[in-house]
């Protein structure tokens, strides 16, 4: 195909993913290192026969406007929103260093800290949620192989639904379930005959609650993909194996799971790039006092009638800095086979 | 096929089907368990007396005198007119999937059929923007819509939605197109079509599983979106998932929690419909990606 083709077949999904995608990065950079400018104060001394003069503060109007006008982006304050209490905290983290003695004590003062919470529960999640799903799908995969024929479309249709639904609907279900009076939390209470056991009460079981979800949501997809690498599998091999003299969960380890390689690289990319951006199902949850995500800490800024783009922003360029630095290695091997390639 | 090594044990029978009757259960019950209860009273869907109550709907019958009531549909349907984020709901998804499948199947066309370096590193870029968290992007978007005042409309979040679905639609698109030999195109060619012509008159025709797929997708994305809709959508332009959000603002306080059960089920059901007919394309769409990335 000519580059002239090429460039105008290809146009309108780069313009859109221009516009849509690539300056609000830009843009959110920009915000990430301006603060909006504060009203300008004067001083206006009003006397008043009889009673004297008071000093009064007033929002000077016109140089406000003037000032907003003339710098559009707002104040340049370089790094410091990101260094603030709201997020990197540099300063309480520094003071923390010096004056706690022990490990403990300063893990605990991060996990004070609202941003350091909530990229503790970030990661947690990712790191705890994307094997768990690799392993959970593999064995449903395994496990609905060796089912009979007409057995399996029934279990594909009900496994594709946890996946398929709407994220936030989907951790409101669960909700509701495991609420102190609903039917799991019941059967939790009687399980473990403690008929005050709330999930929503601890911050231990809340994370718990939403690491179950998070493996519950993404464990369709895994399996899907599995079995369908399960349909190719080299059977010449595994009777060879067998004939070999291999057990079961030999022939499994030795040649199914080499073959299914390639696809766990595949659903951990994935899954690491879904799951750092866990969301949804701390507002479904409604777990915000217990755990909370860089996402949602993004969204808990932009909404409510304080809209505050400056720390919203910073948030963002952080997130995407993690969000590189988890793709990287893929990106660099990605980039090394290409250049094998050619 | 039916060699020695698909013959199993009976106790490892045994585990396999246990397994995924569990996976069975695990995957469906929720669903089937609040469809059952929304049509309850809250005090049966959350019961403190006793469980059973949610089956059997005693304070339902006590109230209303039937186990079943559509209370919780009427109050959400009508009293807080949730019917019109459903319409939004699909005039929004019906205009992504649309945008996004034409504008993608140009681009992801383009990229099948070239073989210099920036197709390469196109996809590559494409692939870092799908790793965007959304939400990262909202905070660059507010500013200017403010500004055009374009802000609360649904042109607005149709058009964010397309370009955020645009890298996965070009993955899936592009790696559709390679599996259709690029003979078919040179030899249109060849006859005398221009690119375009190839494109539209030879490839579009095979192409309509591929597109099928590729826009349930799109849909779903459309549909399911939460961090976007909420963000950049005024009161009455809600979608549903909004929405449902927006319920439990207010009636975790008033109390009417049936509302939001309802419209949970409501919005589930499109979905289920969807799998229903769908489930090979889904499967097929999923599995596309891995094979080929």
């Amino acid at each position: 195909m000519r580059h002239s083709t090429f460039f105008w077949f290809f146009l309108p999904t780069a313009a859109a993913m221009l516009l849509f995608i690539a300056f609000p990065i830009l843009s959110v950079v920009m915000q990430s290192i301006y603060a909006p400018h504060s009203a300008v104060l004067i001083e206006v001394e009003t006397c008043t026969p009889l009673v004297g003069c008071t000093m009064e503060t007033t929002v000077d109007q016109e140089a406000t406007a003037a000032l907003r006008a003339s710098e559009p982006l707002g104040r340049f304050v370089g790094l410091d929103i990101f260094f603030d209490r709201g997020h990197l905290a540099v300063s309480e983290v520094a003071g923390m260093w010096r004056d706690t003695a022990t490990w403990s004590g300063f893990v605990e003062g991060l996990s004070n800290l609202p941003f350091y919470r909530a990229m503790a529960f970030t990661l947690t999640f990712t790191f705890v949620v994307t094997p768990a799903v690799i392993i959970f799908g593999l064995l449903i995969a395994l496990a609905v192989n060796s089912l009979h024929a007409w057995l399996k479309g029934l279990v594909i249709f009900f496994s594709l639904l946890p996946f398929v639904v709407t994220p936030l609907i989907g951790a409101l279900v669960l909700f509701w379930m495991i609420d102190s009076r609903g039917i799991l939390g019941t059967a939790l209470q009687w399980l473990v005959s403690d008929p005050d056991l709330s999930l929503k009460a601890s911050t231990g079981l809340m994370w718990i609650s939403l690491i179950v979800y998070g493996i519950w949501h993404a464990a369709p997809f895994a399996f899907v993909i599995f079995y369908a690498g399960l349909q190719t599998l080299p059977m010449d091999q595994i009777e060879a194996a067998e004939i070999d003299g291999a057990t079961r969960l030999q022939r499994i380890r030795y040649v199914v799971i080499p073959h299914l390689m390639p696809l766990v690289t595949f659903v951990a990319l994935i899954q690491l790039m879904d799951n750092f951006r866990v969301f949804e199902p701390i507002v479904g949850f409604n777990a915000a006092a217990h755990a909370t995500s860089i996402s949602w800490f993004i969204f808990n800024d932009l909404g409510g009638e304080t809209r505050q783009l400056s720390s919203a922003s910073a948030s963002s360029v952080l997130t995407i800095i993690g969000v590189s630095i988890l793709l990287l290695p893929v990106l660099v091997r990605t980039w090394n086979d290409f250049k094998g390639k050619t | 096929m039916s060699s020695r090594a698909r013959k199993q044990p009976l106790g490892l029978q045994i585990l396999i089907y246990g397994f995924a009757g569990l996976w069975l259960i695990m995957a469906a019950f929720p669903f089937l368990w609040t469809a059952w209860g929304s049509f309850k009273v809250e005090l049966d869907f959350f019961s403190i007396a006793d469980w059973t109550y949610a089956l059997t709907g005693e304070r339902t019958k006590a109230e209303y005198g039937s186990p079943f009531t559509d209370a919780g549909y009427k109050g959400a349907w009508i009293q807080e007119s949730f019917y019109r984020n459903v319409i939004n709901t699909f005039i929004i998804c019906f205009f992504v999937v649309c945008t996004s499948l034409t504008i993608g199947t140009l681009g992801g066309y383009a990229l099948s059929r070239s073989n210099y370096r920036y197709t390469f590193i196109l996809l590559i870029t494409a692939l870092i923007f799908r790793a965007m968290p959304p939400i990262t992007l909202v905070a660059g978007y507010m500013l200017p819509f403010f500004q055009w005042n374009v802000w609360g409309l649904m042109p607005t979040t149709i058009i964010v939605l397309v370009a955020i679905n645009q890298p996965f639609t070009l993955w899936m698109l592009h790696s559709f197109f390679q599996n259709i030999p690029k003979e078919l195109d040179e030899s249109a060619k060849v006859d005398g079509c221009t690119q375009f012509q190839a494109f539209r008159h030879v490839i579009i025709p095979v192409m309509w599983p591929g597109v099928i797929t590729t826009g349930l997708f799109s849909f779903l994305l459309a549909y399911n979106d939460f961090a976007v809709t909420a963000m950049l959508l005024s009161e009455e332009n809600r979608t549903m998932v909004p929405q449902v959000a927006a319920f439990l603002g207010t009636t975790y306080t008033e109390g009417n929690i049936m509302f939001a059960v309802a419209s949970v089920v409501s919005a589930t059901a499109p979905l289920f419909i969807l799998v229903m007919f769908f489930q090979r394309q889904i499967v097929s769409g999923l599995t596309q990606g891995a094979v080929k990335g």
